[in-house]
């Protein structure tokens, strides 16, 4: 256990160097933003107002979006997805999969290691790739902010595109790994 | 007040809901709550800084460019060309989703086609070339390739399909 802990408080330290980065970026870009303005006063109007109007969609539901995000996290913790994952098999593989990765249990590269663990238990990797995916573009959260700035219809329409096709690519690509792999241990039986 | 309620639907809903959940939790446990509270801070803290820098960038879009320029890029006119420029675009940059859906509205005002902000959007989160090295460190490279070039087609098959159907 030890090396993953360590590598843990490397991984908090890299994060306060990054938030710390991005706060000065931010204040970088709000001192340009000001000079810019300044010298282009009659575009100052329009674009104040836009960012203006943008902001205030945001500030009404990021907060709200936030603390869904850290419900999940606290009350269905990383381990449980792991459990149920590892039975996953045929259809319900296919559908838990998808569940799985939609919520909001952090970034993508928390991900890969999960995934690579539960390959290891043995599941399947259509359903990792499924879930890789599911993990990666389907998030519950993220989906009300989609809804709130691109309308139900537009979300809704891609939600179940993207899940149709993350379903045939999960297919498609153990089928790819699958026949390659044969191929393989065929050659080194010739050999 | 009804007009109110209208435009600001989801809003409210998501608030409610948020509302509800944020009770039960505390009912059931504090210390939880609490966590989850400061998880959410956290998470907030660290978008904060991009929301604002992709929030000002939304003002220049729209307050600078003019939307004949955007549409002519990657609007209905740009037809296919215009999904393929906001799909690679999408797997390039690193922004994330929750920041991506402003951006894509803007977009969308500026002039943009369905099919380019839906391949847009589908690349920014399915394909991840800022991740790549991470992915195959974990992955191995050829899941990762696999993963990334079906992904990148796929979206643009989303892309073509909605914007036929919206």
């Amino acid at each position: 256990m030890k090396p993953v802990e360590i590598s843990k408080s490397n991984e908090k330290i890299k994060q306060k160097k990054s938030l710390i980065r991005d706060y000065i970026i931010m204040g970088a870009v709000i001192v340009a933003t000001a000079v810019a303005l300044l010298i282009f006063t009659d575009k100052s109007g329009p674009v104040l107002s836009v960012s203006k109007n943008y902001f205030l969609e945001l500030i009404m539901i990021l907060p709200a979006v936030m603390i869904i995000i850290g419900l999940f996290s606290v009350w269905i913790p990383k381990e449980m997805v792991v459990k149920y994952m590892g039975k996953t098999s045929g259809t319900k593989g296919i559908f838990l999969s998808i569940a799985l990765g939609m919520l909001p249990t952090g970034p993508l590269y928390i991900a890969f290691p999960m995934a690579i663990a539960l390959l290891k238990k043995g599941a399947k990797i259509s359903n990792i790739i499924i879930f890789i995916s599911a993990w990666a573009c389907i998030k519950l959260p993220q989906e009300l902010v989609e809804i709130q700035f691109l309308g139900i219809e537009f979300t809704l329409l891609r939600l179940a595109l993207t899940i149709i096709f993350v379903v045939i690519m999960g297919i498609i690509i153990e089928k790819i790994i699958d026949f390659t792999d044969k191929k393989k241990i065929k050659v080194e039986e010739r050999v | 007040m009804l007009e109110f309620i209208k435009s600001y639907l989801t809003v409210i809903v998501i608030n409610l809901i948020v509302l509800v959940w944020l009770i039960l939790s505390v009912v059931k446990n504090k210390n939880k709550t609490r966590e989850s509270l400061k998880i959410a801070l956290k998470t907030f803290l660290k978008t904060f800084p991009v929301i604002i820098i992709i929030i000002i960038f939304i003002g220049f879009l729209l307050g600078f460019l003019p939307p004949d320029i955007i549409s002519r890029v990657v609007g209905e006119q740009a037809g296919f060309l215009g999904i393929l420029v906001t799909a690679v675009l999408g797997s390039v940059l690193f922004v994330p989703a929750l920041i991506s859906f402003p951006l894509a509205a803007s977009l969308l005002k500026g002039g943009a086609s369905i099919m380019s902000v839906a391949a847009f959007i589908t690349t920014l989160t399915m394909v991840g070339i800022v991740t790549l090295p991470l992915e195959i460190k974990e992955m191995g490279k050829k899941l990762t390739i696999l993963r990334n070039v079906f992904s990148f087609v796929f979206a643009i098959i989303i892309a073509l399909i909605m914007g036929v159907i919206l």
